[in-house]
This record gives C-alpha cells, structure tokens and sequence, in this order.
C-alpha cells in the first residue's frame, strides 16, 4: 500500500509540473484534474470514502467550468517568458523549505498511525466510542460533521452563501457604470 | 448564438437524456443516506447540480433553463440556507436544555439505529446544505460559464 501511495504521488508531482510547465491552456486544466484525481485515488487508499466523494464530483464540475472558461474566450496558449531572477528566488526559497522538511519530517509519526488514538481522551476517541448514542447516525463523519461540529458546517455554508452572492453581485447586466465602459449581460434573474 | 450553446450531437442528447435520471436518483440516494452510508449534504448536492449542467452542456442552456429556472435557483439557495440556520435555532428555542445546534429529535425521540429514520436533526441538515449546494453551484455554473461582455456604443443604452 505504500508503494502505491509513493506511486500516486510520484504521478501528481509529474502532473503537476506539467500544469505550471505547459504553454496550452487546456493541457493545463486536465494536468490539474489528474492531480485532483490523484488525490481522490489516495483518499480512498486511506479508506476514507466520505472525503474522496467530495473531491470526485468537484473535480468534475471544475474541469467542466474550466474549460469551458478557457475555450471560450480564445485564449488556447499561453505565452511569456520566466523572470531570471524571480525563478532563482524560487528555486532558493524551495531549498530552504525542502531542507526544513527534512527535520520537520523526521519528527512525524510513521505513515498511518493514529497519534490522536493513543491519547485516552482525545477527542476521536470520545466521537468513536459515544456517536451513535449521542447522534444515531450510524456514518460517524456526518456525526462529527453535523452534530458534534455542525457551527463549522454553518460556517462553510455562509462561505459558499457569500461566495453565491458576491459572483451575482459582480457578474450582472446593469452594472452601475457610466454607459461608455462595457456592460456585462446577466441572465435574468 | 453559436453553435456551442445550442447543444451537443444526437447521440450525446440521447445518452444524456437517460443518464440524467440515474443520476438524479444517486445524488438524492447520497443525500438521505447521508447518516448512515457514506456521502453526505455537500456530495450530493454537487451531484445533483451535475446532472442539470450535463443537460446544459448536452441539450443546451434553454433545456437546463427550462427545468430549473435562475429565480427559482436563486430561491432555492436562499431556502436552503435559512432551513439549515432554522434547524439550528429550532434547538435553541424548541430543544431540550436549549442550545445552538443540540440534536433535539434525536434527543426526544431515538429512532432505530442504522435506519432510514434515525439520527434526528442530520437528514434534515443533509437535505438543506443539500438544497443549498446544487442550487448555488447550477446558478454560479450558468453564470461563469454561460456569461459574455457585451460592449455597447457610448450614450447609447442597450
């Protein structure tokens, strides 16, 4: 299973190197689909298929956005050269980061062992033990989802909720400018 | 109008056409599951507004329009946020012991664990962020995608 793991991991860095390497805008949009795919594939390694649901339908609906997005305004390629300098900057600022996770990686416990579950009152444990008498759901993620921690789902929808309303704020037809700058067209609401 | 928003080839508007139910009846299979399998509000919520943009892309925007209107999206959206917030505060007021959020079905009234009628106040949860979700993600897809800028002579309105 680990060499799997390394295996999806080695395809998502390449994957993802093609996304910020390619010049075409739409090898670009599937380059990161693979790697959200990737992921999906991972969650599902680590047998957690509440997660990996999530991701499926959204990388779908992303992709389909996407394209359509940068099909339609004509941009196919994209064309500019790399700062020197800038890219030099980068590269050192990753060395940096990289040598740092060397210790930082060190100190970690090893690939799937539960840290939390060796604690006698952390909080997975109590939510294991008492979730389906506290909330009767048998599927223990909605329980802690939106049970146990239902103010932060509350949370999340007044995001998408704010996210909605802003996107409808901006993208309409009388937008209040002076006539001479260009007018976006709306679907009437 | 080009071509592009009128729709795909026949053969695509066939298969959509009896894919689209399958797929309707999976994403409300994921939301009223959602407590005891996994899935969940979110999840099928985004899957039911996959179907509606599969017939938006397939039979074009009239098509997608025509069975789920803008207005009605757009109240839908609001619908759905207000039920979840009213789920909430119905534990407020109604609940035992009265708090924000407090499980007061399932308090007053345990249903039979891993059935269909169990787990008090989360289906009905699953339901609104379910509502809430396909609404605004069809409404923020037809807007992304199916907006153009339309520049118009000065001083003239359009």
């Amino acid at each position: 299973m680990l060499e799997m793991m390394g295996l999806l991991l080695i395809f998502m860095i390449i994957a993802a190197i093609v996304a910020i390497e390619t010049r075409d805008l739409l090898a670009a949009v599937i380059s990161v689909t693979a790697v959200g795919f990737g992921s999906v594939i991972a969650f599902f390694y680590m047998r957690a298929p509440d997660v990996a649901i999530v991701p499926i339908v959204v990388e779908v609906l992303i992709l389909v956005i996407l394209i359509r997005a940068t099909l339609r305004v004509g941009l196919k390629t994209f064309v500019g050269n790399r700062d020197f300098f800038g890219m030099m900057v980068t590269i050192a600022m990753l060395l940096v980061i990289f040598l740092a996770a060397i210790r930082v990686f060190n100190d970690l416990p090893a690939f799937g062992e539960p840290v939390m579950a060796k604690m006698m009152d952390a909080p997975s444990r109590i939510y294991l033990a008492n979730g389906l008498n506290d909330t009767g759901a048998a599927n223990i993620v909605t329980a802690v989802l939106l049970d146990y921690r239902a103010y932060d789902t509350l949370g999340e929808a007044t995001v998408l909720f704010t996210s909605i309303i802003g996107a409808i704020t901006i993208i309409r037809k009388k937008a209040r400018k002076k006539p001479s700058e260009p007018e976006v067209e709306e679907w009437t609401v | 109008m080009d071509s592009v928003t009128k729709g795909m080839t026949p053969i695509v508007q066939v298969v959509s056409g009896w894919v689209k139910g399958f797929i309707v009846v999976f994403g409300i299979y994921l939301v009223l599951y959602g407590h005891l399998t996994p899935g969940g509000g979110f999840g099928g919520g985004v899957v039911l507004a996959m179907a509606l943009v599969l017939l938006v892309l397939a039979q074009g925007k009239e098509e997608g329009l025509r069975r789920l209107p803008m207005g009605v999206a757009a109240e839908l959206d609001s619908v759905g946020a207000l039920m979840f917030l009213a789920i909430a505060l119905l534990g407020m007021f109604a609940g035992l012991g009265g708090s924000f959020f407090i499980n007061f079905i399932a308090k007053a009234n345990p249903g039979e664990p891993y059935s269909l009628l169990s787990a008090g106040i989360i289906p009905l949860a699953n339901i609104a962020i379910a509502l809430k979700v396909a609404s605004s993600l069809f409404v923020m897809f037809m807007m992304l995608v199916l907006m153009r800028v339309v520049y118009t002579e000065p001083g003239k309105d359009s």
